[in-house]
């Protein structure tokens, strides 16, 4: 695919634009076009949503919802784009061809807009201000989250799992694809299936399955139900509460997360190595390089890039982690982290503005890979 | 990020042959060790999934009073198995009810994005505006920003607009927010196909529309299974949003996460005996997904490793 430059395209001339005039029409009427052109489909779909009180109501038959939502998903969505191309199509072939991109787009980039942009320039404002938004405060929220303890326990928490289960989620991902690699075919396919399979639950559905290994009952209420305690006590110790031992219940929280994402590091890290070409490794070992020596010298820093991808996306999604504190402590016991004070703050609270403050925290620390995820794409369109 | 986006290498797939399954390989004398240290991870990873399996078929009683690894004392017993526990689940507890809502929240809020992404992406790759690629830069950029940021001001204006707690807000909002991956990745797979057949499909006088819905769509089909197996996914075991924009106002519009939360919430010992046949009720659909669609997922993954 031909591609212009970079950001400035508003002036670069595409060397083939397929099936379009040479240069593209850019007069104000053009512009009312596409900008309506944009808008058209979403409006009238969230009208649609929106109006029709049928939707709304719960006593409606939720097959007939469902049924709806798909006609209308589907074929309304459908039938709107190819209305709006028509439209367009009546125009003059050069107004047209400078419209009909904004038919295309257009709708996508309203929706984003609307669920994405403008939120995040309002919680951004929302954060400068007070619990319900009346009052201009200033830093004072971001203040309050760096020097009261209740907020700094939920920064520490954050800035601690953030940095324990991608650890954990690499190390064991990488372990079990290289040695899961010496298996036989068949046992290696089971295993990384098993491996990968939390993936696919939930993270309450996680926590409840770790409900029991940590559940706990004091001594004199019954026999342990939880699998921890049951091996705990057995070995002559006294029950102990996991979710509510100081700094530890964090950990045993953390666990969760690390079950359901090392299948994730696994897979990813697994075609990687198999993708380590042959040669590189057989002409280490000629040189009498030992297993480890190849695995040290040769594998890791082949596939250094991708254990980087690996490591962010998993320090993303820790870095956002709610459901596992909010379900299994609710962020009791000092196991808070940001993403669950936030929910805390604004929800269960109504202190709009600290939770506000909250989001823009776990924004700032996502915003350096934003950044190298803009740039490495520009420079990939460059090369293109 | 990228290079695993593109139509060729969707699937990043071995290479070469596997050298370590030659018998005559050096390697072979380290297997021991690699079927042991494998042995006790797997292990590790698959315990705490088997008790609840186990204990989701055990006598509620007995869920209560012994851990769920005595069963296999009582193998054979008469009275250790039971499907009690998921009858109490589905029509006491609502679970049933919920199992609708989940599907219908997540139907519509995976295919609509596929729709809009679709037409946008095919914009994206194959259509010349001003402002093409720092938009696309834009999109790229919106994967990460987490979803958060978004909560407070949307719940603000369905709050004003009275759809709070109704299905279409948590369509649209599923839809804003699984579209920056879907538009990029649509975008990548489309972008790679090769210009020669758009190019022939205009010389016999197709049109965008044609062109876009008679060649390049079918030819994106594994691209646009791949985000459908990870939006499902995604959607389906949301508790966030579902949690935020249902909220309480509408108990009976609650989606599988939520009821199960509420019942983990309850810690009780009556919920104790209900947890694990619960929470097998939320995982069974993404699980069937899982296995029979394993290969997109992992795809959609590997394509997606960038998700906020």
């Amino acid at each position: 695919m031909s591609t212009p430059s970079l950001i400035k395209d508003e002036v670069s001339e595409p060397p083939r634009p397929p099936g379009e005039p040479g240069s593209t029409d850019n007069r104000l009427s053009v512009w009312v076009l596409r900008i309506l052109s944009a808008l058209i489909v979403p409006a009238v779909l969230l009208l649609f949503f929106f109006t029709f009180e049928f939707l709304q109501d719960p006593r409606t038959n939720k097959a007939l919802q469902i049924a709806v939502a798909i006609v209308v998903g589907v074929g309304g969505v459908w039938l709107l784009f190819w209305a709006m191309d028509r439209l367009v199509s009546a125009l003059p072939d050069r107004m047209a061809a400078g419209v009909r991109p904004f038919v295309f787009a257009g709708p996508a980039l309203m929706i984003l807009g609307f669920y994405l942009v403008y939120p995040t320039v309002d919680t951004i404002i929302t954060s400068l201000r007070n619990a319900d938004g009346s009052e201009f405060v200033g830093i004072d929220n971001f203040v309050r989250l760096f020097t009261e303890s209740t907020y700094l326990v939920s920064l520490r928490n954050s800035v601690i799992w953030a940095i324990v289960v991608p650890i954990f989620c690499v190390g064991f991902g990488l372990a079990v694809a290289v040695l899961a690699d010496l298996l036989p075919r068949k046992t290696e396919a089971v295993v990384k299936s098993l491996i990968f399979l939390p993936m696919a639950v939930s993270f309450v559905g996680a926590s409840v399955v770790f409900f029991f290994m940590y559940t706990f009952r004091p001594e004199g209420f019954g026999e342990q139900i939880g699998l921890l305690n049951a091996i705990w006590t057995a070995l002559g110790n006294d029950p102990v509460d996991w979710l509510r031992l100081p700094f530890w219940n964090n950990l045993f929280l953390m666990a969760i997360l690390v079950w359901t994402q090392t299948g994730f590091a696994m897979v990813i890290l697994s075609s990687a190595i198999k993708g380590v070409p042959d040669e590189l490794l057989e002409a280490a070992r000629i040189d009498g390089a030992t297993e480890w020596q190849v695995f040290r010298k040769v594998t890791i820093p082949t596939i250094a890039s991708t254990i980087v991808v690996v490591w962010t996306t998993i320090l993303i999604t820790t870095w956002k982690v709610y459901d596992i504190v909010a379900v299994m402590t609710g962020g009791r016991d000092g196991t808070s982290v940001v993403a669950e004070r936030m929910v805390t703050e604004f929800y269960t609270f109504r202190n709009e503005g600290l939770g506000a403050a909250l989001a823009v925290v776990l924004l700032v620390v996502v915003l350096p890979i934003l950044i190298i995820n803009i740039r490495r794409f520009q420079e990939q369109e460059a090369t293109r | 990020m990228t290079a695993v986006t593109e139509a060729p290498q969707v699937e990043a797939k071995p290479a070469r042959a596997r050298r370590v399954k030659d018998p005559q390989n050096s390697f072979r004398a380290s297997r021991t060790p690699a079927y042991v240290a494998v042995g006790i991870i797997t292990l590790i990873w698959v315990i705490p999934a088997l008790g609840i399996l186990i204990s989701s078929f055990r006598d509620p009683q007995a869920i209560r009073a012994t851990g769920w690894w005595t069963v296999f004392d009582e193998l054979f017993d008469a009275g250790t198995w039971t499907l009690q526990n998921y009858e109490t689940v589905l029509r006491g507890e609502g679970f049933a009810n919920a199992f609708v809502n989940s599907l219908a929240v997540t139907i519509p809020s995976v295919v609509i994005p596929i729709t809009v992404a679709a037409f946008a992406a095919y914009a994206f790759a194959w259509m010349n505006f001003p402002g093409r690629t720092a938009l696309f830069a834009l999109v790229v950029g919106l994967i990460v920003v987490p979803l958060q940021m978004a909560l407070i001001p949307i719940l603000r204006i369905y709050v004003d607009l009275g759809v709070t707690g109704s299905f279409p807000g948590l369509w649209l909002a599923h839809t804003g927010f699984g579209l920056p991956l879907a538009v990029y990745l649509l975008r990548n797979y489309m972008g790679s196909l090769p210009s020669s057949i758009i190019e022939s499909a205009e010389v016999d006088g197709a049109d965008h529309f044609k062109i876009f819905t008679r060649l390049i769509l079918p030819l994106s089909t594994p691209v646009l299974a791949a985000f459908a197996t990870l939006q499902f996914l995604w959607v389906w075991n949301d508790y966030l949003v579902a949690l935020v924009f249902l909220g309480v106002a509408a108990p009976q519009n609650n989606v599988l996460t939520v009821e199960l939360a509420g019942l983990a919430g309850q810690f009780g010992e009556g919920a104790v005996s209900l947890l694990p046949a619960a929470a097998f009720v939320s995982m069974v659909l993404p699980l069937v997904v899982f296995f029979l669609l394993q290969r997109y997922f992992v795809r959609g993954l590997t394509a997606g490793a960038v998700k906020g």
